[in-house]
């Protein structure tokens, strides 16, 4: 069988316009590498045949040249995410046998292109946690492992996402980012991550962990394949309240743009200690290759910054214990039996939710309880006005912020999951874009010593993805990262 | 605030969910290095600043008719359910 897996998603459509190769072969190369991919343990739910079956009609378009934008793009969709008629979990036992009676706006607007559905990926528990541990199916493994051999976690909450793109299974995949659940996770595997402004992507159809930072993105091997997501899968919907009427530019033309005369802030906070010296050797780096493009550096303060994490560690929870009040045992799957209505809610929770979900329900509502409300959750509202005060002021200053996406690379399973409170500094760099509602993107750099991918991060200004894309895209051209991992899943 | 097993408790049965012994003893010290680490907001002077529910401004908000333009779904909703009938869900008996 040929090998699609080195091409971008704009070099497999012209192949297909070219009649190189059908979507029905692309299919088929695909649909072989997830099924040789189990050990990577991606995917909850494989849908091979559905895969298949519209191969065949986008070959027919494909034919009478009637193509859609994504036309016979295989992708692989986070479990988050509602697809009608087919099993979503959350990577949860609450949700084991829940199938949506309809589909999520963003994955319907990706099939509206002709993309493809290749499968639904695991993630960590209704998206709570930083390294996939936490799924109900089991740890997702990052395709790259260590020097040492070890394996190594693919971040999360997006970590199936992350990895199956990362190995070539698929050409993108959807994720979804409330504290960094794109960002880190494509960081640690190599791959382009990028969560948009909030409201450019309609909310409707994702399982909600919390609303005011949950928002879709896509996960891709390249910046421009990364542009052309974003526009297939953002619009208003009036399904969605929040999804902006804001008009949406061609995110892949801003790819080709330069950057000349862009000011780009580092923020002093960001080299401060807990980074790996590789990861800050791209600090430097980066700087030089911005300013070789044309970029002014200038350096910025977010004072605030710090108090993000604990900021977002009750605002999260909170609108968690909310949103997740909704399993009762009543609606949807799972249910404990039990003799009276409250102890059937009881029991139905304490065995359909794992640990991490359990843990942040708690905090969620113990923060909101009626005496606490006005010392943990108003005064964390306030403490996310400042943040977003202090990124406003950065922004009219400069047009966006170079830093790391996350403080390390990958690290080995079973290595930072005894301690909750050392796996939430993971998100320390992500976290502050989400209370804020800003664009931001991780872009494959470069790999540490121990053999790593290192991504780093721009922060845009709010409905500014166009900035960052440029950056990015500039970014990737000097940094030339273009390694793929060895492919120890395959058995052949 | 100190968190102590009761308070645990106390949680637990406001979040609709049962613990064993093992569990509330766990979350617990967890529950209490966690609110711990958060407290360092209480060093931050917060009088006088107002707080942001969501970053989507309320003036980006535009209300649209309220008629009903969906719906009729009733069979492939409940389908989900662990327990129907006729229609309904099922639930354990609630008023004796």
């Amino acid at each position: 069988m040929t090998d699609f897996s080195h091409l971008s998603i704009h070099e497999t459509i012209t192949c297909l316009k070219r009649k190189d190769f059908s979507v029905s072969e692309l299919i088929d190369f695909h649909v072989s590498s997830m099924e040789n991919g189990r050990e990577l343990n991606a995917f909850i739910t494989e849908t091979a045949d559905i895969a298949r079956e519209k191969a065949i009609d986008s070959d027919n378009r494909y034919l009478k040249g009637e193509e859609n934008l994504l036309d016979g793009i295989p992708i692989g969709i986070k479990d988050m995410f509602c697809t009608k008629g087919i099993k979503t979990t959350a990577s949860s036992k609450m949700l084991e046998n829940f199938i949506p009676p309809y589909e999520s706006t963003v994955t319907q607007n990706l099939w509206n292109d002709g993309a493809i559905l290749l499968g639904k990926l695991n993630n960590d528990e209704f998206a709570m946690g930083s390294s996939n541990e936490t799924s109900f199916y089991g740890e997702v493994k990052n395709p790259w492992k260590n020097s040492k051999g070890n394996f190594t976690v693919p971040g999360g909450s997006s970590g199936g996402s992350a990895a199956s793109v990362a190995a070539g299974i698929g050409l993108a995949s959807l994720g979804t980012d409330t504290g960094g659940s794109i960002r880190q996770p494509a960081s640690f595997t190599g791959t382009v991550g990028l969560k948009p402004t909030y409201g450019r992507c309609s909310r409707w159809g994702i399982i909600a962990f919390a609303s005011s930072l949950d928002q879709a993105g896509p996960i891709t091997r390249n910046v421009k394949d990364s542009a052309l997501i974003l526009n297939s899968i953002c619009s208003h919907d009036p399904k969605d309240s929040t999804s902006s009427y804001k008009e949406i530019p061609d995110f892949v033309n801003a790819t080709d743009k330069s950057i000349k005369g862009m000011k780009i802030g580092i923020p002093k906070e960001y080299e401060a200690d807990g980074i790996s010296e590789d990861i800050s050797s791209f600090i430097e780096k980066g700087k030089e290759w911005l300013i070789e493009s044309g970029a002014e550096i200038v350096d910025i303060s977010l004072p605030h910054i710090k108090y993000a994490l604990p900021c977002y560690y009750i605002i999260a929870p909170a609108e968690a214990s909310s949103n997740l009040a909704r399993y009762d045992g009543v609606k949807y799957t799972h249910r404990a039996d039990a003799e009276n209505i409250i102890e059937m809610y009881e029991e139905t929770r304490a065995q359909g939710f794992g640990n991490e979900v359990k843990r942040r329900i708690m905090i969620g509502t113990y923060v909101l309880s009626s005496g606490y409300y006005d010392a943990y959750y108003l005064k964390a509202q306030k403490v996310r006005s400042m943040i977003s005060q202090d990124f406003k002021e950065a922004f009219s200053k400069v047009d966006a912020i170079y830093g790391p996406s996350t403080p390390s690379t990958a690290f080995m399973i079973g290595d930072k999951n005894k301690d909750p409170l050392e796996m939430y500094l993971n998100d320390v760099f992500t976290v502050p874009v989400n209370l804020a509602g800003l664009p931001a993107i991780s872009v494959p750099v470069g790999l540490d010593k121990e053999n790593l991918p290192i991504g780093m991060q721009l922060i845009g200004n709010s409905f500014d993805e166009e900035s960052i894309l440029s950056i990015a895209s500039c970014i990737e051209k000097s940094a030339k990262f273009d390694l793929t991992p060895e492919k120890w899943w395959i058995n052949e | 605030m100190t968190i102590d097993n009761k308070l645990v408790e106390r949680i637990a049965k406001l979040s609709r969910i049962s613990l064993t012994e093992t569990e509330v003893n766990n979350l617990t010290s967890e529950l209490g290095n966690i609110m711990d680490w958060i407290e360092q907001l209480s060093e931050l002077d917060t009088e006088g600043i107002n707080p942001v529910f969501s970053s989507f401004g309320e003036e980006d908000i535009k209300y649209r008719a309220d008629e009903v333009n969906d719906g009729g779904y009733r069979d492939e909703v409940i389908s989900n359910a662990p327990k129907s009938e006729d229609g309904f869900f099922l639930v354990p008996k609630v008023v004796d």
